[in-house]
């Protein structure tokens, strides 16, 4: 297996604005692009499948120029039917393709999830390991963007629930590729979880094959005092949350999950062990969510560790609405992480 | 029917004397008023009434020695009365009052996190005794460390630590660990009250007629041999030097002439505290304490001044006296004097110190060594000013000097680094201007 990739974990570094030539700084979307191109190129066996992929490069133009470049054979726009192409999708992977489904958004996978359950993730245990599924199904996620209840969900859980699933949520450009590589190449179904408002920040990707460690989740900044554990669009808030703490000396580790399935109970349990405090920022809602399951892994992995309940920052139970205030206001933001954290800490006698 | 109960007023505190009673039997009592005093091992503290009530039923007498905890007194509704008080059992008073009475009681379950238990059962502590700043008094791994630093500071087996919630944290500052005086300082020095072991020595010396005459401990002598006992462990060196005084005395008569109608007045002590503040700040390393397996090296700079009184000595603290001018040093130093001779100082105003002065030069003492006042690492003893010749361009001359003497703990200090303090000492002694900019 291919050890975390320095330049593939979320370092700010990765995040921001860099002066360095040595690595080229590009967008998430290009990220994605770019890994789309290089699977597309190295393997004739793997193929697009999706609405608008191909003449219209793709709702949030991931797939610009590839229709060109490869033609319609492999960069397939599909009819307005989820179910049946995603079961389309998972005929050819039995048969030894290995296509890259993009569904418009996360929302829209609810029509597929008879085949992404019962098929994607049950037919290789089901009939004795005969053929694998390996296929990937990308799509974005994510509110804040006035889309309203039915285009802004965060349903991760739905799927990081499923065993014969894989499910990765990338938080920066350099992650997006790695992961989306390691994700053409895994022989399972794997949910690549992409994010509305991530596809515009850029970051440092290295150029070649950095191909990421499904299931590895890293530690995207040291720290002493507090863990932040987050995953995707949430990662980019706590690296934030923990360089504005920083100034006030308050040190936040942040770990990013990277992968929701499987997770990285270890990397989680091992920073807090060594903080003793833990908060887990997700975007989505609080019941049953990630945070639940982190907040689980805690309790099993690092008990006599805590020196605090973990908290959780996640999205208001509500469906998102529609007006920017209150849908801005339902989004669990820095403010609300920062407030959060100070809780915690307060409790626990800091600065100690 | 709340009991009152004796109160733990002090880090070091096992057992207190319930000294005096201000309410008697029957009086109404309202939350917050004082209804005793009670003398600890290094001040005189009042007893709070948490309730409101009457006064039913005084359980000790003055004078008697309580474990803290235990029963006091039984405040009642105001029904009963004095002449009911068989009535009250303090069996069924015990459930819940006892930590209402003391104020920083657990709640009914001890709470603790589950890391506070971890590292209290690794240093051997019993949950129990340690107090919890964390939501609702639950135990968190700060109070557990500020508990373990006080079990090492006190070092003495069964003592059961407390955080007190105003103290600072032990990375950040250093702990306010009551001090005591470090040397011997005359039990025949001026005091308001003679001495109260003075007639049990005669009556006990007339009982016997033994050759010797045993001396109860106080609290106060116990705590003074304990700690010190345990500075004795600190390996000690001493360097003395002798302080030009003319230009200081000069520097000090100027100012008390010029700011009399201000009420200002600086004592050589005073000088010496703004002094060695100033100098400790330009040697953080002497400024410091060991603690055991490393060094803190304090941000504040509070030093302590020892302080005789009629039956032990105590060290108030002037906190960080290099952010405070000599006026306000005068002030506090000669206001916590005042308070230690009366047994009133707080814990806070006794804890904390980072470094100590003790100064016999009023008793004449020419030149003397002090013992550590642990954890600090230096303590800097005070002789008398004296007149000596000396020869300056051919003719004889005299001039006014006094000695110094700072004993270091080599754990923490080596001789040069000492010295270098001594010597800048010295310095800005000897050229009063410096002790002010």
């Amino acid at each position: 297996m291919t050890a975390v990739p320095t330049a593939g974990v979320p370092t700010e570094g990765g995040l921001q604005a860099s002066k360095g030539d040595a690595i080229p700084l590009i967008t998430y979307r290009q990220a994605l692009n770019d890994a789309l191109r290089a699977e597309l190129t190295r393997d004739k066996n793997v193929i697009l499948v999706g609405e608008e992929i191909g003449i219209f490069e793709g709702s949030y133009k991931i797939t610009a120029g590839l229709l060109t470049e490869f033609g319609p054979e492999r960069v397939r726009d599909t009819p307005i039917a989820e179910e049946g192409f995603v079961g389309a999708a998972i005929g050819a992977a039995m048969l030894g393709m290995r296509p890259v489904v993009e569904i418009m958004t996360l929302n829209f996978s609810l029509i597929a999830m008879d085949q992404i359950v019962n098929h994607a993730a049950k037919i290789y245990s089901m009939f004795g390991g005969q053929t694998p599924v390996p296929m990937v199904i990308r799509m974005p996620g994510g509110g804040g963007q006035q889309l309203a209840a039915t285009h802004s969900q965060n349903l991760e859980v739905w799927f990081a629930h499923v065993p014969g699933l894989k499910v990765v949520a990338p938080a920066t450009p350099a992650d997006a590729k790695a992961l989306l590589l390691a994700a053409i190449r895994d022989d399972d179904p794997v949910i690549f979880l992409e994010n509305l408002s991530l596809y515009n920040t850029k970051g440092e990707v290295p150029d070649g094959d950095d191909v990421a460690q499904i299931g590895k989740a890293a530690v995207a900044r040291e720290g002493t005092d507090l863990t932040v554990i987050a995953y995707s669009r949430a990662t980019t808030v706590a690296l934030q949350v923990a360089r504005q703490l920083a100034e006030v000396g308050i040190s936040i580790e942040v770990v990013d999950l990277r992968s929701l399935r499987p997770l990285d109970r270890e990397t989680v349990c091992a920073s807090v062990r060594k903080t003793s405090l833990a908060v887990v920022l997700e975007d989505d809602w609080l019941s049953y969510g990630i945070g639940a399951e982190i907040s689980a892994t805690l309790m099993e992995g690092a008990f006599d560790y805590l020196d605090a309940p973990v908290r959780r920052v996640a999205a208001a139970e509500v469906p998102l609405p529609y007006a920017e205030t209150l849908e801005l206001a339902a989004l669990p933001d820095a403010n609300d992480l920062i407030k959060v954290i100070r809780e915690v800490l307060a409790a626990t006698g800091f600065p100690r | 029917m709340p009991e009152v109960v004796m109160p733990r007023l002090s880090d070091t505190m096992e057992e207190g004397v319930l000294s005096r009673w201000l309410k008697k039997e029957g009086d109404a009592v309202r939350q917050g008023d004082v209804i005793g005093e009670i003398d600890t091992d290094k001040a005189t503290m009042e007893l709070e009434s948490f309730d409101d009530g009457v006064l039913e039923k005084l359980l000790v007498p003055e004078g008697t020695t309580v474990a803290i905890g235990q029963p006091l007194a039984v405040i009642g509704s105001g029904g009963r009365t004095a002449g009911t008080s068989t009535e009250t059992s303090p069996d069924t008073a015990s459930g819940t009052m006892p930590t209402r009475t003391v104020g920083i009681g657990p709640s009914p379950r001890l709470l603790s996190s589950p890391l506070a238990r971890r590292d209290a059962a690794r240093h051997g502590l019993d949950p129990a005794t340690i107090t919890g700043t964390g939501p609702g008094g639950r135990i968190v791994r700060a109070d557990v460390e500020a508990a373990v630093v006080a079990m090492e500071r006190s070092a003495v087996p069964g003592t059961t630590p407390r955080l007190d919630t105003n103290q600072p944290a032990p990375s950040s500052a250093p702990q306010p660990v009551p001090s005591s005086a470090p040397q011997g300082v005359p039990s025949s020095s001026p005091k308001p009250t003679p001495p109260p072991s003075t007639s049990d020595i005669h009556q006990l010396d007339a009982g016997t007629q033994a050759d010797s005459v045993e001396v109860p401990l106080t609290q106060m002598r116990k705590v003074t041999a304990r700690r010190l006992t345990e500075s004795a462990a600190a390996p000690h060196f001493y360097l003395t030097i002798v302080v030009g005084m003319d230009r200081l005395l000069d520097f000090r008569r100027e100012v008390n002439e010029r700011f009399t109608d201000r009420g200002i007045r600086v004592s050589v002590t005073d000088l010496l505290v703004r002094a060695c503040a100033v100098t400790l700040r330009a040697h953080p390393q002497v400024n410091s304490s060991w603690a055991t397996d490393r060094i803190l090296t304090h941000r504040r700079i509070n030093v302590g001044v020892a302080v005789a009184l009629a039956d032990g000595l105590i060290v108030p603290v002037v906190t960080e006296a290099d952010a405070k001018s000599l006026d306000q040093i005068a002030g506090e130093t000669r206001n916590l004097a005042e308070k230690a001779r009366a047994g009133t100082l707080s814990l806070q105003e006794f804890s904390g110190g980072t470094f100590t002065i003790s100064n016999l030069g009023m008793f004449g003492i020419d030149n003397f060594t002090a013992v550590i006042n642990p954890p600090e690492a230096a303590i800097l003893a005070v002789g008398a000013t004296t007149e000596e010749p000396y020869v300056q361009d051919g003719e004889l001359r005299t001039r006014r000097v006094m000695k110094i003497t700072l004993t270091s703990d080599h754990r923490v200090l080596d001789g040069a680094t000492a010295a270098a303090f001594l010597s800048d000492l010295k310095r800005n002694l000897e050229d009063p201007l410096r002790i002010v900019i």
